[in-house]
């Protein structure tokens, strides 16, 4: 997102006064220089709103979009696409209430399909940042591990169910195997490029200083790393979704994807997509989480001022 | 560790390279080095981009062992980086993610001191490079001389024996530059510290300097002891002059 300040700043202000580390010539006390607010006004940007104004577009762009799929499915629209068998919205949000307020087996669901990715994906984070680092580190990891890795990552998480079933003594504990599986590999590939790509200069400064290698771990290959391995974490989550939800089809107990088939056998289709939709706003929550925690845990980055609000 | 003083009295570090050839294995870029740094004395190296100069810091550093011959501190053989030899760098060698003060205390967290004590610590010192109250920003949002007041604070936090400086001011410009020189003078009155100061600016160096090493073409070319160290109005005398002639002659062939 552009801020207002980006287009109607004058050029020569921007690259000296308001970017000290892009122009480290002077030695005076930074100098922020307070935005203009004169010229802001007038010749505001057209893509620069309030928030306010900004959550009511999006909201909008949702409600647009349950619309359409409304008047298609009460009308039964069949244009090539057959909208005939499809639920409308409102049976699809009847069906959600009810199950909302049908106590018991919604939530177990969901409570299900949450401790599963939560504890696949801890452990696939904590697993991915120590292969990632190691590979990108250890001569004797690169040489034991990195074939490994290579072999088993073009394998997708989800053929990896028969394996699951083999090994584990219960299928909560394949299903977690899964998701932990299709996680780590991001984690990993992501963690061992940020920490190839750390500047030296940092591990340098830290060793003249007297540091050790658990110090260099700690303070230097760690949160150096942290911006890059935070895209693994996302791409991460993503992929642990899509892997929970289908080991959860294959063969789980419960849970938000078990439902979701479940009711596809029974031909509920308002049922269908209540989860569909439950999948989607869990995957949302739990992206959105990760984004905020990764955002706090990297305040010290440079950011253009606007640039930080997504 | 007692962090009373900002200053300590275990005095410099005697560093001596015999007979040392330097670079990468295969390409040396110096060879048949002998110096001799004594302790508490500020040497300052010029010479010419790429004869080596940074090479030679950061052997001392003990980041880059010698090809050939001996380097010693105090008689003993360097293994490796050490606390009492800190490496101040040309380029911004603070770490981003960590604060103004953080970056301060950093040494001494290796060194175990005592959160509150190294607080306390890092806020002394970073009144005394003129930063006081900068110590919750970030780097990044400092200007490029006042990274490189951080990184000398940082340098000095610990109490080295040593300060090795790479072109530390080599991106400054020249008001910057000149403010820089005389704070380390001032910063470094009763560390004791042994000093070896890398530059291409010949000005610089006999400002500096209370002696100049002059490298060039893939040796120690000369050292010279500089008449009057550290006094900006000497740049006009007789004896200065000559140096500084003898200096750019012998860079210039």
């Amino acid at each position: 997102m552009t801020s207002p300040s980006d287009t109607t700043t004058p050029p020569a202000r921007t690259a000296e006064a308001d970017v000290p580390d892009r122009a480290p010539r002077s030695d005076e006390p930074e100098s922020r220089t307070p935005k203009s607010r004169g010229t802001e006004s007038k010749s505001r940007a057209p893509n620069s709103r309030t928030p306010a104004a900004r959550y009511a577009l999006r909201a909008l762009s949702l409600l647009v979009a349950l619309g359409l799929w409304q008047v298609l499915t009460a009308y039964d629209v069949a244009v090539w696409l057959r909208f005939g068998q499809f639920p409308t919205v409102t049976d699809v949000a009847s069906a959600f209430g009810a199950r909302l307020t049908g106590g018991g087996p919604y939530w177990q669901d969901l409570a299900d399909s949450l401790t599963r990715i939560v504890t696949g994906f801890l452990l696939a984070a904590v697993l991915g940042v120590a292969t990632g680092t190691a590979l990108a580190r250890s001569r004797v990891a690169a040489d034991v591990l990195g074939p490994l890795v290579e072999v088993l990552r073009p394998v997708p998480a989800i053929a990896l169910v028969p394996v699951a079933i083999l090994l584990f003594p219960s299928n909560e504990q394949g299903i977690v195997f899964i998701t932990c599986a299709a996680a780590f590999f991001p984690v990993t590939v992501a963690t061992r490029h940020a920490v190839r790509a750390l500047n030296p200069v940092w591990e340098e400064a830290v060793r003249t200083l007297g540091g050790g290698r658990s110090r260099l771990l700690f303070s230097v290959l760690l949160p150096g790393a942290l911006p890059g391995v935070l895209g693994g974490l996302s791409t991460g989550v993503g992929v642990s979704w899509i892997c929970v939800i289908s080991a959860e089809m294959i063969s789980g107990e419960y849970g938000v994807g078990y439902r979701t088939w479940q009711d596809y056998t029974v031909v509920d289709y308002p049922g269908v997509f209540v989860g569909m939709v439950t999948i989607g706003l869990l995957g949302w929550l739990t992206s959105t989480a990760v984004e905020v925690l990764g955002r706090r845990l990297t305040r010290w980055l440079p950011r253009t001022e606007g640039a930080a609000r997504a | 560790m007692t962090s009373t003083p900002l200053s300590g009295t275990a005095g410099g570090l005697r560093l001596t390279l015999d007979g040392v050839s330097l670079g990468r294995p295969g390409a040396p870029v110096l060879t048949g080095l002998d110096l001799d740094v004594t302790p508490g004395e500020i040497l300052t190296v010029v010479g010419p981009s790429g004869c080596g100069k940074s090479t030679l810091l950061r052997t001392l550093a003990g980041l880059l062992p010698p090809l050939d011959g001996s380097v010693t501190q105090d008689g003993t053989r360097l293994h490796g980086p050490g606390a009492e030899r800190s490496l101040v760098f040309q380029e911004d060698a603070l770490l981003p993610w960590r604060t103004v003060r953080g970056n301060v205390e950093l040494p001494l967290a290796i060194a175990g001191t005592s959160r509150a004590e190294r607080r306390a610590h890092a806020e002394r010192w970073l009144d005394r490079v003129g930063l006081t109250g900068r110590g919750t920003a970030w780097p990044h949002r400092l200007s490029g001389g006042q990274r490189q007041r951080v990184q000398l604070a940082r340098a000095l936090a610990a109490r080295p024996r040593a300060l090795l400086m790479d072109e530390p001011f080599g991106a400054l410009d020249a008001r910057t530059r000149a403010q820089m020189q005389d704070l380390l003078v001032d910063v470094l009155t009763g560390t004791g510290a042994t000093v070896l100061f890398v530059t291409h600016d010949v000005d610089e160096a006999l400002f500096l300097g209370d002696r100049v090493a002059l490298i060039g073409a893939g040796r120690l070319l000369d050292v010279s002891t500089v008449p009057h160290p550290r006094d900006r109005s000497a740049r006009t005398r007789p004896e200065t002059a000559a140096l500084r002639r003898d200096i750019l002659d012998s860079l210039s062939t």
